[in-house]
C-alpha cells in the first residue's frame, strides 16, 4: 500500500514538472512584471493568433499584415524588434485587455465603432476593409451578395459579417455559422457551402495560405466599410504618435508593400477608393 | 445605477434574448426525451442477463461519457453534414438544430443510463428474485417490478443530468445552432462591449432562473416518490 502511494506521488510530481515545462516554453504569454501601460522596457501588443495573412502564430514567430504594421509602428515609437511582446487577444477580450492594462495596444482587425470608443481609444485607421465573398476559384455565378439567393454561406458566429448578412441579405440565403474562418474554408473546400463571407483582407489571407493556394478567390465586390484602427487604452497619449507612424508608413511605400506581401497568391487588391486611409484626428 | 438598468433594457430591445433562451429550452426538451428513452434501453442492456448486451451497453456508456460534448457536436457538423453530406432537412438551420438535439441526446443518454442503474441498485435483490419466482421473464420483470421502483430512486440523479443538459445545450453553437444563448452572447459582446457586465449578468441570471426550479422540483419529487423501505 505504502509503495503504491509513493508511486502515485512520484507520478504526480513528474507530470506536474512536465506540465510546467510546457508552460514555461509558451510564447508571448503575458507576464506579471511590467504591467504599467507604456514606459516599460517592452511593449505588449494584442494580435490574433488564428488569422492567416493578418495575425497568425507560426511556431514561435508571428506573421501577417497586422503584426507587420504593429512592428513598424512600435519601431517608430522607439521599440526594437526584441522589445515587442505579442499577446493573443480574441475578439471578446479586446476591450477588457486594454482596460486592465494586459496589453499596450491592439492590432487585430479591430473595427472602429462608436460603442467601442466609449471604452477605449483608437488611432488610425491603418486599413479600410470591406465585407466580401470567398468562392471556389472556378465559380463564376457568384459576383456579389445579390447572387446569394438560395446559396449556402458561411461566417463566424457573432461576427459583424454574420449580423450584416442576417439583417441585409437574409432572405434566400442560408447562413452557416461556425467558430472560426478556417472551418468555413474547410466547408467551402468540401462544397458544403457555396461562399464564405467576412472582410476582404481576411478572406485574401485565407485564400493565400499554403493549403488553400489556388483553390479559392475573393469576389472583389466589397459591400461594407470596416475601418481597422489601433486599439489604445482610453485617452491614451500615444494616439498622435501612432497616427504619425501610420501616415509615415503609408507615405514611404511600406504600407503597399506589406499588403502585397501578406496577400501574395490570393489575387487581391484592396478597395482603392478607401485605401490607403488617412488616420482620423485624435479626440 | 440608472445607466445600468437602462443597459439591460437596451439589450432586451436590441436583441431577442428570450427567443435565445427559448431555443435552449426546446433543445433541452427534445434531447431530454430522446436521452431518457435511449438511456433506459441502455440501462436495461446493462442489467440484462445477456453478456453481449451488457458489453455493448458498457461500451456505449464508456465511449460517450468520456468524449467531450463539444467534440460530439462538432462531429455532427464536420463529419455528418460537411463530409458525408447527410442533411435532415432542406433548411440548413433545421438540420443543425436536429443534429444538436441528436448530439446532446447520445451524450446525455450515457449519464441517464448510469442514473437509472443507480436507481436499480436501490431495489432490493429480493424484488427481482420474487419476480422470477412468480414466472416473469427478464423484460416483464424489469417493466413491472424493477424499473418502476428504480425510477423513483433515480429522480435526484436524473434531475442533475437534466440540469447539466440544460446548461450543456449552449454547446449547440459547436453544431452551428446560431440562435441559442451562447451565440447571442458572442454577438452582443461583439457589438455592445460597453455593456459587457450587463450582458454577463443577463445570461448568468437567466440560467439561474431556469435551473433552480428544476433542482427544487426534482428534490421534492424524489422525496415524495421515494419507495419507503
Amino acid at each position: 500500500m505504502r509503495k503504491h502511494t509513493m508511486g502515485l506521488l512520484a507520478m504526480a510530481a513528474a507530470s506536474t514538472l512536465a506540465l510546467s515545462a510546457c508552460g514555461g516554453g509558451e510564447v508571448g504569454a503575458p507576464t506579471g512584471e511590467d504591467t504599467a501601460a507604456g514606459g516599460g522596457d517592452t511593449i505588449r501588443i494584442g494580435i490574433k493568433y488564428d488569422q492567416p495573412g493578418l495575425g497568425l502564430q507560426d511556431g514561435d514567430s508571428f506573421t501577417g499584415f497586422d503584426t507587420d504594421v504593429a512592428r513598424y509602428v512600435a519601431g517608430k515609437l522607439g521599440y526594437s524588434e526584441d522589445q515587442i511582446q505579442f499577446v493573443e487577444t480574441i475578439s471578446a477580450n479586446r476591450e477588457t485587455a486594454l482596460q486592465n492594462g494586459d496589453v499596450d495596444m491592439i492590432f487585430a482587425t479591430y473595427s472602429i465603432t462608436d460603442e467601442r470608443k466609449e471604452l477605449i481609444s483608437f488611432a488610425g485607421p491603418y486599413f479600410v476593409a470591406g465585407q466580401d465573398l470567398l468562392v471556389a476559384s472556378d465559380n463564376t455565378d457568384i459576383t456579389g451578395p445579390e447572387d446569394l439567393e438560395g446559396k449556402n454561406l458561411c461566417s463566424v458566429t457573432g461576427s459583424t459579417s454574420a449580423e450584416n448578412i442576417k439583417t441585409e441579405y437574409a432572405e434566400g440565403v442560408q447562413l452557416v455559422e461556425r467558430g472560426g474562418y478556417a472551418e468555413c474554408a474547410t466547408a467551402l473546400g468540401s462544397g458544403a457551402v457555396d461562399a464564405v463571407t467576412t472582410d476582404d483582407i481576411i478572406l485574401a489571407g485565407l485564400a493565400a495560405t499554403e493549403e488553400n493556394a489556388g483553390k479559392f478567390k475573393v469576389v472583389g465586390a466589397p459591400f461594407s466599410e470596416e475601418r481597422y484602427g489601433v486599439g489604445l487604452p482610453k485617452d491614451s497619449d500615444q494616439c498622435e504618435d501612432v497616427n504619425a507612424a501610420i501616415t509615415e508608413m503609408i507615405e514611404d511605400g511600406t504600407w503597399e508593400q506589406l499588403v502585397a506581401e501578406n496577400t501574395e497568391g490570393a489575387d487581391y487588391t484592396p478597395n482603392a477608393d478607401l485605401n490607403p486611409p488617412t488616420p482620423d484626428a485624435c479626440a | 445605477m440608472d445607466d445600468f438598468f437602462s443597459g439591460f433594457a437596451e439589450l432586451f430591445t436590441q436583441y431577442d434574448v428570450l427567443g435565445a433562451f427559448w431555443v435552449n429550452i426546446q433543445l433541452t426538451f427534445w434531447a431530454a426525451l430522446l436521452s431518457l428513452f435511449l438511456g433506459t434501453v441502455l440501462a436495461l442492456m446493462r442489467i440484462s442477463p445477456i453478456a453481449s448486451l451488457q458489453w455493448a451497453g458498457t461500451a456505449y456508456v464508456t465511449i460517450f461519457r468520456n468524449t467531450p460534448l463539444t467534440i460530439i457536436l462538432t462531429f455532427t457538423y464536420l463529419v455528418l453534414f460537411s463530409q458525408l453530406g447527410l442533411s435532415l432537412s432542406e433548411n440548413l438551420n433545421t438540420t443543425f438544430y436536429w443534429y444538436a438535439v441528436l448530439g446532446l441526446a447520445v451524450y446525455h443518454a450515457a449519464f441517464v443510463c448510469e442514473a437509472i442503474r443507480s436507481g436499480v441498485n436501490t431495489v432490493p435483490v429480493g424484488q427481482a428474485e420474487a419476480a422470477r419466482a412468480i414466472g416473469l421473464s427478464f423484460l416483464p420483470a424489469a417493466r413491472m417490478v424493477i424499473l418502476p421502483q428504480a425510477f423513483r430512486g433515480a429522480i435526484a440523479p436524473l434531475g442533475n443530468t437534466l440540469i447539466a443538459l440544460l446548461k450543456n445545450s449552449t454547446v449547440a453553437v459547436a453544431a452551428s445552432v446560431a440562435t441559442e444563448t451562447s451565440s447571442l452572447m458572442r454577438t452582443m459582446i461583439e457589438f455592445r462591449p460597453d455593456l459587457m457586465v450587463a450582458i454577463f449578468l443577463l445570461f448568468a441570471v437567466g440560467f439561474v432562473i431556469l435551473v433552480i426550479p428544476i433542482g427544487l422540483g426534482t428534490t421534492w419529487l424524489s422525496q415524495r416518490l421515494a419507495v419507503k423501505r
